[in-house]
C-alpha cells in the first residue's frame, strides 16, 4: 500500500498546504491521463488536504486530462467532496429513516447546540465540522453518529459532549 | 497436531466494531494465552452473525452458545468458566437462541425449513481467509462452471432457477445474462452494484463483510457465462470495512490463480476492480452508476440503449446486485431444481432482509420468498419492542411503501407486493409502533428525497422541493387539506414524468401513508 492510499488518515493538520503538493503529484501520477479515474483521484486528494481547493482541482484537471469545469461538476455533485476547508474532526449525525425514528433529529439538535454550529458549518476554532449523513448502515444501533471514522451507536444526548471532547 | 477443543467465533462487522469488538478480541486472545489454552482454543474472526443490537457477540462451538454484550471485563470469567471448566456462563448467554439461526421447522413454527443460501457462510467463516472460504465450498461452483459447463448451459440453469434481481427491480437474471451473451462485442463488462444507499438497508454490506469470496466467485461465473472479462464492484464510499475485505479477497484470489489469466485452465481470463462511490443515492440506478464509474456526475442515462447493449464506455455491460450474484454459486453447485424448492411460484429462492425500528431484536435475516410480514416481525424480529402495538412498517426503504396491519399476512415476494401497490425493494423493513408520528416519518422520507434528487430532470428536482414545503407546513400544523391533496397530485405527476426510478418511487410512501393514516394526517391541518 502506498502513502497515498485512500485509507490513510488526513495529514492536513500536521503539514502546511504547500508541503502537501508533492504528495498530490504522486497521486496524480497514478492516474495520469485516465479521466475515468477522476473520482478515485479526488477521494485521495481530499484525504490529503481535507478538502479540494482550487489549485488542487487545477492540478488534477491537468494530470487526468479532464476540464476544470467537469471537475467542479463532479465535486459539487457528490456529497463526499468539499471545496471549503473543514474542521479537524468531522461530526456527522445520521438522519437515515432508522435513526430518525429512534431520535436522530434530537441528537442533531443537541450536537448543533453544543458546538454552536449549524449543519454544514465549521466551528470557529476549526476543531469540528457538523454534517448530516443519510444512513451509514449502522441501523441496528440507531441513532448513530460518526466522528471522523469512528461510529458511535445508540447516542444518548447526555453522552454527546463526552464523545466530542475526545477529539482535540 | 494440536487438538482443538473449542472454536470461539467473534463477529467483526460494522455494528460490533462500534461496540468494541476489537478490544474484546484482544482481551480474549490474551486471556486464553494467560490461562495456557492457546493450543486448545481457537479464536476466529467472522462477519455478522445476524444480531445487530446486542453489542459484541461471541459464538462458542461446538456447543453453539451465543454470548452477547461482551466487554473486555467479562472475558476472564468467560474464559475460565466456559473454555477452561466447561461451564456455560448463563448470565452472559443470549437468553433464547434467536429464531433466525434455527432452521428446522419444528422450532420456528414456520411451514418449511428456512434455507441460508446467500448468507450461508456469513458468521461462520473468517471472511479474511480464502482458505476458509474454499473449505466452505468456495470457488467450487466456479470450478464446475468453467471446467464442465458451456456458457449457455450456465445461463439455462440460472434462467430455469427463476432467479430475479434482488436490488429491487426483480428483472430475471438469467434473461439479462442471455441478452448480454448474445451481443456480439469482444469487450463486455460485468458490474456489481454495491452502492447500497436505501436508508435502513445494510444487507449488501454484511454480505460483503461476511463472505466477500462468494461475490468474486459469482462474478467469475457471470463473466464466463456472458463473455465479460472485466468486472467492477461499485461500492459505497462509507463502507470502509467492506472495501478493505473485498480488496483483500480479490488480492488473495489473484494469488491463488482464481482471478487473472486462464482460470481453472479453461482459457478464460477475468479480473475485478473495486470502485469507491462518493455519496450519491441516485448512483444506485444502474445507468447513473455507470456514469459514476466513468468518473462523471451520476446522472441517469436515457434508456434505450440499455446497458446490456451499450453501458460502460459504450460497451455491453451487465449490472447485478450483490445479493443477486451471491445466489449464483448455489444454483450452479446444487442445480436449479434445488433452488426452486424455496420461495413462491413466481419468485424462487430466498430474500435477505434487514429488520429495524421498534422491534425487539433488529437484525439481518434470510428467509424464503413468500414469508409474511407477520412472521418476519414476530418470529424473526421478536415482536414489537416494549410490548407495544404494531402500527405499520416501511418496507423497501425510503422508496418503499408503508404497510399497515391488513398487510401482515400477505405473502411477500416481488410480484405479489406489486399487486398491492407496494414494493419489496431492497429488503429493508422498518417497523413502527403505535406511538410513531406518521407525519414526522413522511417528512423524514421526503426530506431524504429532496436531498438526493440529482437535479437532472425537472419533475423530480422541483417536485421533491414542493413536497418538502407541503409536508413541512403540515408537520407544523400550518397546512390545509389542499396541501394534503397536493402531496398526492405532485407525487402522481412525478411518477408519470420523472426520468428515473428516484422520482417515480415517491408515490409509494406518499400514497400508502395516505391510504392508512389519512385521518391522522388530516387532523394536523386546518
Amino acid at each position: 500500500m502506498s502513502d497515498t492510499d485512500t485509507n490513510h488518515e488526513c495529514v492536513c493538520a500536521q503539514l502546511s498546504e504547500e508541503e502537501l503538493y508533492p504528495r498530490l503529484e504522486l497521486i496524480i501520477e497514478e492516474h495520469r491521463n485516465k479521466p475515468h479515474e477522476l473520482i478515485m483521484a479526488l477521494h485521495k486528494a481530499q484525504n490529503l488536504f481535507g478538502y479540494l481547493p482550487r489549485k488542487v482541482q487545477q492540478m488534477v484537471a491537468e494530470g487526468l486530462k479532464v476540464s476544470l469545469n467537469e471537475i467542479y461538476g463532479v465535486i459539487t455533485f457528490y456529497s463526499f467532496f468539499s471545496t471549503v476547508p473543514k474542521g479537524r474532526h468531522s461530526v456527522k449525525v445520521c438522519l437515515g429513516t432508522a435513526c430518525y425514528v429512534r431520535g436522530g433529529q434530537q441528537t442533531l439538535e443537541k450536537v448543533g447546540k453544543e458546538l454552536g454550529a449549524k449543519v454544514g458549518d465549521t466551528t470557529e476554532d476549526r476543531r469540528y465540522s457538523l454534517d448530516v449523513v443519510r444512513c451509514i448502515g449502522a441501523c441496528g444501533l440507531a441513532p448513530a453518529m460518526l466522528v471522523d471514522d469512528d461510529v458511535y451507536g445508540r447516542v444518548k444526548s447526555t453522552k454527546i459532549m463526552e464523545i466530542l471532547d475526545q477529539y482535540k | 497436531m494440536n487438538m482443538v477443543r473449542n472454536h470461539v467465533l467473534i463477529s467483526i462487522d460494522a455494528n460490533t466494531i462500534i461496540a468494541g469488538a476489537r478490544a474484546v478480541e484482544d482481551a480474549l486472545i490474551k486471556e486464553i494465552a494467560r490461562q495456557g489454552l492457546s493450543q486448545e482454543i481457537v479464536v476466529l474472526e467472522t462477519g455478522s452473525v445476524g444480531i445487530e443490537d446486542q453489542g459484541v457477540v461471541l459464538v462458542v462451538y461446538p456447543e453453539g452458545i451465543y454470548y452477547t454484550n461482551i466487554t473486555p471485563a467479562e472475558v476472564p470469567e468467560l474464559v475460565e468458566e466456559h473454555l477452561l471448566k466447561g461451564r456455560v456462563v448463563h448470565r452472559l448467554m443470549l437468553k433464547e437462541t434467536p429464531k433466525r439461526f434455527v432452521i428446522t421447522k419444528e422450532k420456528t413454527g414456520l411451514m418449511k425449513e428456512q434455507p441460508r443460501i446467500v448468507l450461508k457462510n456469513c458468521g461462520f467463516i473468517n471472511p479474511e481467509s480464502i482458505d476458509e472460504a474454499i473449505a466452505a465450498d468456495g470457488y467450487q461452483a466456479a470450478a464446475k462452471a468453467l471446467s464442465s459447463m458451456k456458457p449457455d448451459e450456465i445461463i439455462a440453469e440460472v434462467k430455469h432457477a427463476g432467479l430475479t434481481g434482488r436490488g429491487g427491480a426483480a428483472f430475471p437474471t438469467g434473461l439479462k445474462w442471455e441478452f448480454a451473451s448474445k451481443v456480439d462485442n469482444p469487450v463486455k463488462y460485468i458490474v456489481c452494484n454495491a452502492d447500497e444507499g436505501e436508508p435502513g438497508t445494510f444487507k449488501d454490506r454484511l454480505i460483503l463483510e461476511g463472505d466477500p469470496h462468494k461475490l468474486i466467485e459469482s462474478m467469475i461465473i457471470g463473466g464466463y457465462a456472458t463473455g465479460a472479462t472485466k468486472g467492477f464492484v461499485y461500492i459505497r464510499g462509507e463502507y470502509e470495512l467492506s472495501i478493505e475485505r473485498l480488496e483483500k479477497a480479490i488480492a488473495d484470489a489473484r494469488s491463488y490463480g482464481l482471478l487473472g489469466t486462464n482460470i481453472f485452465d479453461s482459457g478464460f481470463d477475468f479480473d475485478i476492480t473495486v470502485m469507491k462511490g462518493a455519496g450519491a443515492y441516485v448512483c444506485g440506478e444502474e445507468t447513473a452508476l455507470i456514469e459514476s464509474i466513468e468518473g462523471k456526475r451520476g446522472h441517469p442515462r436515457n434508456k434505450p440503449p440499455y446497458p446490456i447493449t451499450a453501458g460502460l464506455w459504450g460497451k455491453p455491460t451487465i449490472v447485478n446486485n450483490v445479493e443477486t450474484l451471491s445466489n449464483i454459486p448455489e444454483i450452479i453447485l446444487k442445480g436449479a431444481e434445488n433452488f426452486k424448492k424455496y420461495g413462491t411460484e413466481k419468485c424462487s429462492g430466498t430474500k435477505v432482509y434487514t429488520i429495524l425500528g421498534h422491534v425487539a431484536t433488529p437484525g439481518l435475516i434470510e428467509t424464503e420468498m413468500g414469508t409474511t410480514l407477520r412472521d418476519i416481525i414476530f418470529e424473526y424480529g421478536g415482536g414489537i419492542k416494549d410490548g407495544k402495538r404494531f402500527k405499520c412498517a416501511l418496507v423497501g426503504g425510503a422508496a418503499g411503501a408503508f404497510l399497515g396491519p391488513d398487510m401482515l399476512d400477505v405473502k411477500m415476494d416481488f410480484v405479489n407486493l406489486r399487486e398491492y401497490a407496494a414494493a419489496l425493494g431492497s429488503g429493508a423493513i422498518l417497523v413502527m409502533d403505535e406511538d410513531t408520528d406518521i407525519v414526522d416519518m413522511l417528512k423524514s422520507v421526503l426530506h431524504f428525497f429532496k436531498h438526493e434528487s440529482c437535479g437532472h430532470c425537472v419533475p423530480c428536482r422541483l417536485g421533491t422541493a414542493r413536497l418538502v414545503e407541503l409536508i413541512d407546513r403540515i408537520a407544523a400544523s400550518k397546512g390545509t387539506s389542499k396541501d394534503v391533496e397536493g402531496l398526492t397530485r405532485i407525487s402522481e405527476t412525478m411518477k408519470d414524468t420523472s426520468f428515473c426510478p428516484l422520482g417515480q418511487s415517491l408515490i409509494l410512501p406518499v400514497s400508502s401513508s395516505l391510504k392508512y393514516f389519512k385521518d391522522e394526517i388530516l387532523a394536523r391541518v386546518q
